[in-house]
C-alpha cells in the first residue's frame, strides 16, 4: 500500500489553514494535511512527526517566513518547501529562493489560479514518490564525488564552485573527457578545481557537444593530482606550467595576489594566536578585527541580510579588507593606490585561494 | 469559491531591508534620512553608533580609514567618513543570478 505524503501547513491565520486543509486534502495523492499557527508550532512538528513537504506564509507575527525558512532549510534539507504568501516583492522573492525553497507562490485567488497551484503540489508529491534514492546536503570530498560519477558510466557535468571560483567537468560514459576554470582548461583546469577543498558542487545534464581534452583516465588523473596534493601544498600556476608543485607556508602563498601588503588569519578563538604576514601589531588588529566582524554579523543576523560576505575599509594610507571566515577571518592590507574594482577583483582572488 | 482569497492580513509586517541613506554628527545624532519610515529609527541609529565606533576603533588600531564597506548576502552598507561623523547609504542587493 502506498504511503500518504505529509504535509505541513503553516500560516497565522486559521480560517485559512482550515481552508487549505480540506483543498489540499483532495488531492489525487490524498496527502495528510497538518496544520500549525505558528512557526514553533511547525518546527515542534517537524521534530516529532516526518513531512514530505512544508507550505508556509512569509507575514506571520513573532517568527516570520523568513526565520523559519532558515532554520528549516539548515536541519530537514530533504523537506520540500513551498512558500505561498501575499507578500509579492522581488526581494522577498529571492531571499525565499536563496534559502532553498521549491517554489514560490502568490496565494491564488481565481480558480485557474487554485488550480494550477494544486497541480504543482501534486507534482512536488508525485516528483519525491517517483525520485529513487537520496536526497539531501551531501558533504563529500571532490575526489569521491568524481569516482562516484565514473564508476557508474554516466554522462553529466559536474559544475563546482569555491567562493567566487567555478569549475566544470564534464563526464561523458564514466571517462572525464573535459574540465574548465575561469583561466584554465583540460587536465590543468582538473587539478586545480581538485584543489579546492571545500564548496559545492551541482550536477547538470551532459553536454554532448563537448570536445574531448583529457585523453588519460580518471583513476590516472586523480593519482596524479592526489600525490601532488600529498607531496606539499599544490599551488597550481598562473601560467598553467603543468605538474608544477611547491611547498609554501599558505599565507606566503596568499601574498602573492597583486596588491596585498600584509596579511593576518584571525582565530574567531581569543585565546588563539593569529598568524600572520609582513603584519604588524598582530594582537592589536586581530582583537578589533574580532569585534568587527562579530558586531556586524550581529546587525545582519538582526536584518536578516544574509551571510556577511565581506568588508572593505578604504583609506589614504593602506586599504583594508576583511573575508570572515569558519572559526577564522582572513584580513588584508591592500597597496593604496588601488582602484576599487581592481580591489575587489583581487579580493575575490585571495579569498578563493584561501578558501581552498 | 472564497477559497484562499486575499482577506485583510491581522499580521505584522515582514521587514523589508533598508534602501536609502542618512547623516550622522560626530555625536550619534542622525542628521538627515532618506531611509523610509517603516523602518524602525533604532535601528538607524544603532547602524549610526556602530558606524562611528568602526571609524574610531579603526584609527585607535592603527588604520585610518574613510570608507567602510560592509558586504552582506541581501545587503550592502557603505560608509564614508563625514568631518568626525558619516554618510551611509543602505542598499539591498540583488541576489545574482
Amino acid at each position: 500500500m502506498a504511503v500518504r505524503p505529509r504535509i505541513l501547513l503553516l500560516d497565522d491565520d486559521q480560517e485559512l489553514l482550515d481552508m487549505y486543509q480540506e483543498i489540499l486534502g483532495q488531492m489525487p495523492s490524498r496527502p495528510e494535511v497538518v496544520t500549525a499557527a505558528s512557526g514553533a508550532r511547525a518546527i515542534a512538528l517537524l521534530e516529532s512527526q516526518t513531512f514530505t513537504l512544508m507550505v508556509t506564509d512569509l507575514n506571520m507575527p513573532k517568527m516570520d517566513g523568513l526565520q523559519v525558512l532558515s532554520i528549516v532549510r539548515r536541519k530537514y534539507p530533504q523537506l520540500r518547501i513551498v512558500v505561498l504568501t501575499s507578500v509579492m516583492d522581488e526581494q522577498f522573492r529571492s531571499r525565499s529562493y536563496a534559502m532553498g525553497v521549491d517554489l514560490f507562490w502568490q496565494k491564488p485567488s481565481t480558480m485557474d489560479e487554485i488550480k494550477l497551484f494544486l497541480d504543482c503540489i501534486e507534482s512536488l508529491l508525485g516528483r519525491e514518490e517517483q525520485e529513487s534514492g537520496f536526497r539531501g546536503v551531501q558533504s563529500k570530498s571532490l575526489v569521491d564525488l568524481i569516482q562516484l560519477e565514473c564508476l557508474s558510466r554516466t554522462s553529466t557535468t559536474l559544475r563546482i564552485t569555491n567562493g567566487n571560483l567555478e569549475g566544470r567537468i564534464w563526464i561523458r560514459d564514466g571517462d572525464v573527457i573535459d574540465s574548465a576554470t575561469a583561466s584554465l582548461t583540460g587536465t590543468e583546469a582538473f587539478k586545480e578545481i581538485l584543489c579546492w577543498k571545500t564548496g559545492s558542487f551541482e550536477i547538470m545534464a551532459a553536454d554532448d557537444s563537448r570536445p574531448r581534452r583529457i585523453q588519460e583516465s580518471y583513476q590516472g588523473l586523480l593519482l596524479e593530482t592526489a600525490q601532488a596534493i600529498d607531496e606539499g601544498q599544490y599551488q597550481p600556476q598562473p601560467d598553467g606550467d603543468e605538474g608544477a608543485a611547491t611547498l609554501v607556508s599558505p599565507l606566503v602563498a596568499l601574498s602573492k595576489v597583486p596588491g596585498v601588503e600584509f596579511l593576518i588569519e584571525v582565530p574567531e578563538e581569543k585565546t588563539k594566536d593569529a598568524e600572520a604576514w609582513a603584519a604588524e601589531n598582530v594582537p592589536a588588529t586581530s582583537a578589533w578585527m574580532r569585534e568587527v566582524v562579530e558586531q556586524y554579523r550581529k546587525l545582519g543576523d538582526d536584518l536578516q541580510a544574509g551571510q556577511l560576505l565581506n568588508i572593505e575599509f578604504h583609506g589614504s594610507q593602506r586599504h583594508l579588507t576583511c573575508a570572515p571566515g569558519v572559526g577564522k577571518h582572513l584580513l588584508a592590507g591592500w597597496n593604496r593606490n588601488l582602484p576599487p574594482d581592481e580591489l575587489r577583483e583581487n579580493l575575490k582572488l585571495l579569498t578563493s585561494k584561501w578558501a581552498s | 469559491m472564497g477559497f484562499l482569497s486575499l482577506k485583510p492580513d491581522t499580521s505584522l509586517p515582514l521587514r523589508k531591508l533598508p534602501s536609502g541613506s542618512f547623516t550622522v554628527d560626530s555625536s550619534g545624532n542622525i542628521v538627515t534620512s532618506t531611509v523610509p519610515t517603516s523602518f524602525p529609527v533604532a535601528q538607524v541609529n544603532r547602524i549610526a553608533r556602530l558606524v562611528l565606533q568602526t571609524f574610531a576603533r579603526g584609527h585607535e588600531a592603527g588604520y585610518p580609514f574613510a570608507e567602510l564597506i560592509i558586504h552582506f548576502a541581501a545587503f550592502k552598507l557603505h560608509a564614508r567618513e563625514l568631518r568626525g561623523g558619516a554618510i551611509v547609504f543602505l542598499s539591498p542587493q540583488k541576489r545574482a543570478s
